[in-house]
């Protein structure tokens, strides 16, 4: 089932703030996962088998270096759904 | 034994049964309550496990430890940090050289929950849903692992595994780095996260475990002849070790001193001690030997105990076969009768017992001993604490784990 950005960047902040603790307000579409919300390689891991889960959808291991702000998760989840 | 440090203990830290901490542990020890129970975990009730009790932290790790940091461990790490994190603060927190503090933390199981529920997810999910963090998560050296980091200890950081004698031997081990120059202080613990259905389904099918499921906080009775089993616990102790001069430098308190460690294999089998006893004996006369003391200075024991018909028996023939007819006045206590059995936890747990008991000149009681075995060869403390002689005084835990491991540690006054 498809799901609105807006729903996609909610889901992502839940799991952000699961992860790591960040408040899910923080977690905005322009937000780099490195470099402003302090994310490590093992924890964007962990995000992401987790987004697969909660959106299914398939995000290859090899397109996570692609996906550099919470914005490009978004995009990338919703046009798997598409 | 002239020639090498003392080495005193200036940290304690538990989470365990009977309390979140050591205070509320030490203070249920002494009033003689049990921190059995029928068990509360949602799984209970989802097989059709003959044993539905244990020994559950009396504090919830998800009411201490922050959400990201309870994603991250597993319980067997989840619990030895909390009770790191007491004994660190409780040892004043000092700034010391990282290089030389050590950590030594121990588990007989590792994390169980972690590495079943992971191969559950597999199984219904496929491998795409398997998390990065598992394998750091259920390695056994994982607590250790993180307690290093949380207190910056890079003298070392080890974890051995010899079952329910681990967090005893994490002890005598942290004893040896102190008293060899390769740590002046040394985090040392055990822990464990077995109640899980797995551990319970293969300890009662050995027929190991108390099936007293109508009487959880009566199940645990050592040397009692109706004893049917020991009753599974989970929890974790942390010490905080430290060369003499070391902590009379800093003005650290000092709570007693590790004088002695005794270690000995059964080379028997890998699940009951040899029945002869006599590993246990010579861990128990090796450490007194170490300690330079003789049975004639001991005045407590803190037993193994776990209320097993056969394994009771074995460690009292062998604490009076080592300590001859001294063991006439010298008073053993068995905690799991209060505390059911933390297996890799249980040596740390049970030395926190007789570091305090040393202290406080108590022995703790044993619980639910209605009918000791007759002919008992040993003096066992029922019902409520008794004191212990003043002046200079030494006490013993002893800690044997399936598999043959005997270790015995002797504590005294500082």
């Amino acid at each position: 089932m498809a799901n609105s950005n807006e729903e996609i960047l909610a889901g992502l902040a839940e799991i952000v703030n699961e992860e790591t603790g960040l408040a899910t307000d923080a977690v905005q579409a322009d937000k780099s996962f490195t470099d402003d919300l302090d994310i490590d390689s093992l924890s964007m891991m962990t995000i992401v088998t987790l987004a697969e889960e909660k959106f299914e959808v398939r995000i290859p291991d090899e397109e996570v270096k692609n996906l550099t702000t919470v914005g490009d998760a978004v995009a990338f989840i919703a046009q798997a759904q598409a | 034994m002239t020639d090498q440090p003392n080495v005193v203990v200036t940290g304690l830290g538990t989470t365990n049964p009977l309390g979140g901490d050591v205070e509320s542990t030490w203070a249920g020890a002494l009033a003689g309550r049990s921190g059995v129970r029928t068990l509360t975990y949602d799984w209970v009730s989802r097989y059709d496990l003959p044993v539905t009790f244990a020994g559950q932290l009396a504090v919830p790790a998800e009411d201490v430890l922050a959400r990201p940091e309870m994603r991250r461990m597993d319980p067997s790490a989840q619990f030895a940090m909390i009770a790191a994190r007491e004994a660190w603060a409780d040892a004043g927190a000092p700034e010391i050289d990282g290089e030389r503090l050590g950590t030594v933390v121990a588990s007989g199981i590792g994390g169980v929950t972690t590495l079943v529920n992971a191969w559950d997810t597999i199984k219904e999910k496929g491998v795409r849903r398997v998390l990065p963090l598992t394998v750091p998560m259920l390695m056994p050296n994982s607590p250790a692992a993180y307690v290093s980091i949380e207190v910056g200890a890079k003298a070392g950081s080890h974890t051995p595994v010899s079952a329910c004698a681990s967090g005893a031997e994490a002890i005598g081990y942290a004893l040896e780095m102190i008293r060899t120059g390769r740590a002046d202080m040394v985090v040392a613990g055990g822990t464990e996260a077995a109640t899980h259905p797995l551990p319970i389904a293969s300890f009662a099918k050995m027929q190991a475990l108390s099936t007293r499921n109508d009487d959880p906080a009566g199940a645990s009775r050592p040397y009692d002849v109706d004893r049917d089993g020991f009753v599974l616990g989970e929890g974790a102790a942390v010490l905080v070790l430290e060369r003499e001069d070391h902590a009379l430098a800093r003005g650290a308190t000092i709570y007693a001193r590790i004088a002695g460690v005794g270690m000995s294999a059964d080379a028997y089998d890998v699940a009951p001690p040899d029945p002869s006893g006599a590993g246990q004996s010579r861990a128990l006369r090796l450490a007194l030997e170490n300690a330079g003391i003789t049975p004639a200075d001991l005045v407590h024991v803190n037993a193994h105990a776990t209320s097993t018909p056969a394994g009771d028996g074995v460690e009292a023939a062998a604490i009076r076969a080592t300590l001859g007819d001294d063991a006439d006045h010298i008073a053993v206590s068995a905690t799991k009768s209060m505390t059911g059995h933390l297996l890799g936890g249980a040596g740390a747990l049970e030395s926190l017992f007789t570091i305090l008991a040393v202290r406080d000149r108590k022995a703790p009681p044993t619980i639910n001993v209605a009918n000791p075995e007759p002919g008992l060869p040993i003096d066992l403390v029922r019902d409520a604490p008794r004191d212990l002689p003043s002046g200079q005084i030494a006490a013993v835990n002893n800690a044997f784990g399936f598999g043959g491991h005997n270790v015995a540690l002797v504590v005294t006054n500082a």
